[in-house]
C-alpha cells in the first residue's frame, strides 16, 4: 500500500490533506521552520540528543504493561497496555513538547506559546520552558480553565502565564486561534508550540516525528513479551498525537490492525460529541492552517463539539489520519462518555491503573474487540495519560457524593478565611 | 484589469483612495446598508465586505467579534451573496469580498467566483489562502474577472514579495505590521521603508491596511501608498455611536 508519511508533490500534503493555508506574515517564519526542522530530520545526532532527554527528564521508554487480569476478565486477547502516563507531567504531550524545545533552541527564540484543551500539553510546555530558560505564554478556552483549574494552577506555578480565551466555543479551536494571532504579532523571537498532529505543514509531519517514539519503543516491547506483532492497536484521537505516536511504526505492518477511537460524547446521533471520522457528520474543509475532515455546518462555519474529555473536544483531526483513513490503513470508531466511565471504573478496579478520561476511549474499544480474539493474539492500548491528576473532572463524571461533601466543606474553609 | 482600472482613475483626482471594511451581517444587514450609504456618500473609494467566518484567525478582537455576532444573528452565505449584489448594483465603487478560504472551498470555488462575478464584485482578499495553495482558485478567479489581492507583510523578504506579485491583480494589500486587525500602527521610517520595498516589487496600486484609524494616519500615507484602509475603526464607531457617526468620521479622513 502507499504510505503517505513522506509528504509528497504539493508541500505538506498527505494525499489529499494537510497544506499550509497561513497568513502571509508568518511565511518566512514557515520558511525558516521547514528547513529547522529537515535538517534535524537528517541529522541521527539530533534524534539521539531527543532520546537521552527522553530518558533522563522524563520517563523513557515507558513501560508495556501486560494487563493479565483484563485479558482474563475479557477471555479473548491479550491486553497490553502502553504506559504514556508515566512520561513526566503525566501524558504523552512530553515527548512532542521536548522535541520542539530542542529545536527552538537551535533556531535561537526565546520565547514559546501554546495552546491547550485539557491542559496536558500547557503543563508539559510550561516545564520546557522552565527546563529550557524561555518565556512562555499558554492559550486555553476559557471553558477548559473552569474545567481544568489544576493544570493552570501548576503552568502558572511553573512560571507560564495563562491567557483564558474568551471568543468562539471558548475551547481548544479558539485557544488555537488566538495562539496564531500572538504568533503573527510576535513572530521574530517566538516559537509557537503546537500540540498535536495538526495545523498547518511542518507541525503535522513534526509532531508525529517527535511521537513516534511511542510506537518504536511498543514494537520491540510486544516482540520481547508477546513474541511477534499484535493484532490489533487502539488509541483515542483528538488531534491525533497520540495515536500516530503509537501507530507510525506500525503501518507498514499489515498484519496489525490501527484503530482510532474518537470522542462520541453524548452519542453520536445528539450531535453532541466530536466524532469526525466515525459517523457521518465530519467533511472536508479548511482551517486552522490546514485541510481535513471537520465538524462544520453546509456553510463551513465550525461547530461545537462535545466530550468529558478536553483534550478530545476538537473540530478536526490530523491530516495524516484523515489519508490513512480514506485508504483505510485506520479504522475510527467512537465511545460515548458513559462508556468512558465504564472502561475507566473497571481499568481501575482490575489493574490499579488509572487512565486519563481520554486515554479511557480507548479502552472502551478494545475492551469491545478483545473477546472476538484468541488468547494467543496480542492488542495494545495506548494510554496517553494518567487520570488521577485530573481528580476533579474525574470525581465531577463520576458525581461522586463524598467527594461533592468535601469540596463543599473545604470552600466554606475558604470563604471564611475570605 | 477591471478593478486597477477604476481605482487609477479614482487617484487622478485624489492623494490618496479610501477602502473601508465592514463584517456583514453585523450588527444587521439593514445597518450594514445604513453605513456603506454613508461610506459612498463621503467619498469611499472601495469597499471590501467580510463574509463572516467562525475561526477569523487573521483578525483582531472588535473583528472577531463582529464575526461571532454575525454567525449568532444566523447571517449565511447566501445571504451575503445576495447583499453584496444589492450594493454592487446601487453604487458605483468597486465592491470586494474578504473571507477565509473555508467559506470559498466549502461554496465551491467555481460556484463561489461565478456568483461573485454575475453579482458584480471586483475582487476578493482570503488572508488564510497563500499562492502555494491557491493554484485553482487563481486561475478560476482569472476565468470570472475577480481580482486576487494578494497580501505582502512586513516580513515578506523582496523576493517573496515578486512571487506574490506575480499573482495579483488589482491592488495589493500591504499589511502594515505584524499581527492582527484592530490595533494602532504607527507609520513611522520602518513602515515607510517597508511600503518602498513594496513598490519596488509591484507596479500595481499599493493599499495599506491594520490599525489605520485616523486623518494623520491616512496623511502620513500620501505618497507611499495609493489607498489607506479603515477596518476596526469604522465597526467601533457603529457600536459606540451608531451608524449615523460613520459619514463625518469618513468625511474627516481625507
Amino acid at each position: 500500500m502507499v504510505t503517505s508519511m513522506e509528504t509528497k508533490d504539493r508541500q505538506g500534503f498527505f494525499g489529499n490533506w494537510g497544506g499550509a493555508y497561513i497568513p502571509e506574515v508568518l511565511h518566512q517564519t514557515f520558511q525558516e521552520l521547514n528547513t529547522e526542522f529537515r535538517r534535524c530530520k537528517n541529522d541521527p545526532l539530533f534524534w539521539q540528543e531527543y532520546v537521552d532527554l527522553m530518558s533522563t527528564y522524563s520517563c523513557r521508554p515507558t513501560p508495556l504493561t501486560h494487563a493479565e487480569n483484563l485479558s482474563q476478565y475479557f477471555g479473548g486477547a491479550q491486553i497490553y497496555v502502553k504506559r504514556e502516563d508515566l512520561n513526566h507531567t503525566g501524558a504523552h504531550k512530553a515527548n512532542n513538547v521536548m522535541g520542539q524545545g530542542l529545536l527552538v533552541k537551535r533556531m535561537g527564540k526565546k520565547r514559546v506559546i501554546a495552546e491547550t484543551g485539557a491542559g496536558q500539553h500547557g503543563v508539559a510546555t510550561a516545564t520546557m520552558a522552565a527546563k529550557f530558560g524561555l518565556k512562555c505564554t499558554i492559550y486555553m478556552g476559557e471553558e477548559d480553565v473552569r474545567r481544568q483549574r489544576p493544570n493552570v494552577f501548576w503552568m502558572e506555578k511553573l512560571g507560564a502565564t495563562v491567557i483564558p480565551v474568551t471568543d468562539g466555543s471558548r475551547t481548544l479551536k479558539d485557544a488555537i486561534n488566538e495562539a496564531f494571532r500572538d504568533w503573527v504579532t510576535n513572530v521574530d523571537d517566538t516559537h509557537y508550540v503546537l500540540g498535536t498532529v495538526c495545523g498547518p505543514h511542518p507541525f503535522p509531519e513534526m509532531v508525529a516525528w517527535f511521537q513516534s517514539i511511542i510506537g518504536l519503543e511498543a514494537a520491540e516491547q510486544i516482540i520481547r513479551y508477546h513474541g511477534r506483532m499484535p493484532a490489533r492497536i487502539f488509541a483515542c484521537v483528538g488531534g491525533g498525537s497520540n495515536a500516530m505516536g503509537i501507530f507510525k511504526r506500525f503501518i507498514p505492518e499489515t498484519t496489525v490492525e490501527l484503530v482510532g477511537v474518537e470522542a462520541g460524547g453524548l452519542g453520536i446521533a445528539t450531535g453532541a460529541h466530536a466524532a469526525r471520522l466515525s459517523g457521518t457528520d465530519g467533511s472536508p474543509g479548511v482551517a486552522q492552517g490546514y485541510k481535513t475532515m471537520f465538524l462544520q455546518d453546509s456553510d463551513g462555519q465550525m461547530k461545537e463539539t462535545h466530550s468529558v474529555a478536553a483534550g478530545l473536544d476538537y473540530v478536526g483531526i490530523s491530516p495524516i489520519l484523515t489519508d490513512l483513513w480514506e485508504q483505510g490503513r485506520v479504522r475510527f470508531e467512537s465511545a460515548t462518555d458513559n462508556e468512558v466511565m465504564a472502561a475507566l471504573d473497571l481499568t481501575m478496579k482490575k489493574e490499579g491503573l488509572i487512565p486519563a478520561l481520554e486515554s479511557s476511549h480507548a479502552f472502551v474499544q478494545a475492551f469491545k474487540e478483545a473477546p472476538q480474539l484468541s488468547p494467543a493474539d496480542a492488542i495494545i492500548i495506548n494510554m496517553s495519560g494518567r487520570g488521577d491528576k485530573d481528580i476533579f473532572t474525574i470525581a465531577h463524571a463520576f458525581n461522586d457524593p463524598s467527594w461533592q461533601d468535601f469540596i463543599i466543606k473545604r470552600g466554606l474553609e475558604y470563604s471564611q478565611k475570605k | 484589469m477591471q478593478l486597477e482600472q477604476q481605482l487609477r482613475d479614482r487617484l487622478k483626482n485624489k492623494d490618496i483612495l479610501l477602502m473601508t471594511h465592514i463584517v456583514l451581517g453585523y450588527p444587521s444587514f439593514e445597518i450594514n446598508r445604513q453605513v456603506i450609504r454613508q461610506m459612498v456618500a463621503n467619498g469611499v473609494d472601495c469597499i471590501e465586505m467580510q463574509i463572516p467566518f467562525s475561526e477569523p484567525m487573521a483578525d483582531g478582537p472588535v473583528i472577531v467579534r463582529a464575526n461571532q455576532q454575525a454567525l449568532k444573528n444566523g447571517t449565511t452565505v447566501a445571504e451575503c451573496l445576495i447583499f453584496a449584489a444589492e450594493m454592487a448594483a446601487s453604487y458605483d465603487i468597486p465592491f470586494l469580498f474578504m473571507t477565509y478560504y473555508n467559506i470559498i472551498f466549502k461554496y465551491g470555488e467555481k460556484a463561489f467566483l461565478a456568483k461573485a462575478h454575475e453579482h458584480g464584485i471586483k475582487g476578493c482578499i482570503v488572508p488564510d489562502l497563500p499562492p502555494e495553495e491557491a493554484a485553482s482558485f487563481l486561475q478560476l478567479a482569472a476565468d470570472y474577472q475577480i481580482a486576487p489581492i494578494l497580501i505582502f507583510a512586513p516580513t515578506s523578504i523582496d523576493e517573496r514579495m515578486r512571487v506574490l506579485a506575480s499573482y495579483a491583480n488589482g491592488f495589493i494589500y500591504c499589511v502594515a505590521r505584524r499581527g492582527v486587525t484592530g490595533t494602532k500602527s504607527v507609520i513611522d521610517q520602518d513602515v515607510a521603508d517597508y511600503l518602498k520595498r513594496c513598490r519596488q516589487a509591484t507596479a500595481l496600486p499599493l493599499a495599506v491596511g491594520f490599525g489605520i484609524q485616523d486623518r494623520a494616519d491616512v496623511a502620513a500615507l500620501i505618497g507611499l501608498a495609493d489607498m489607506a484602509v479603515i477596518g476596526s475603526q469604522t465597526i467601533r464607531l457603529v457600536d459606540e455611536q451608531g451608524p449615523a457617526a460613520v459619514g463625518p468620521f469618513i468625511a474627516g479622513l481625507r
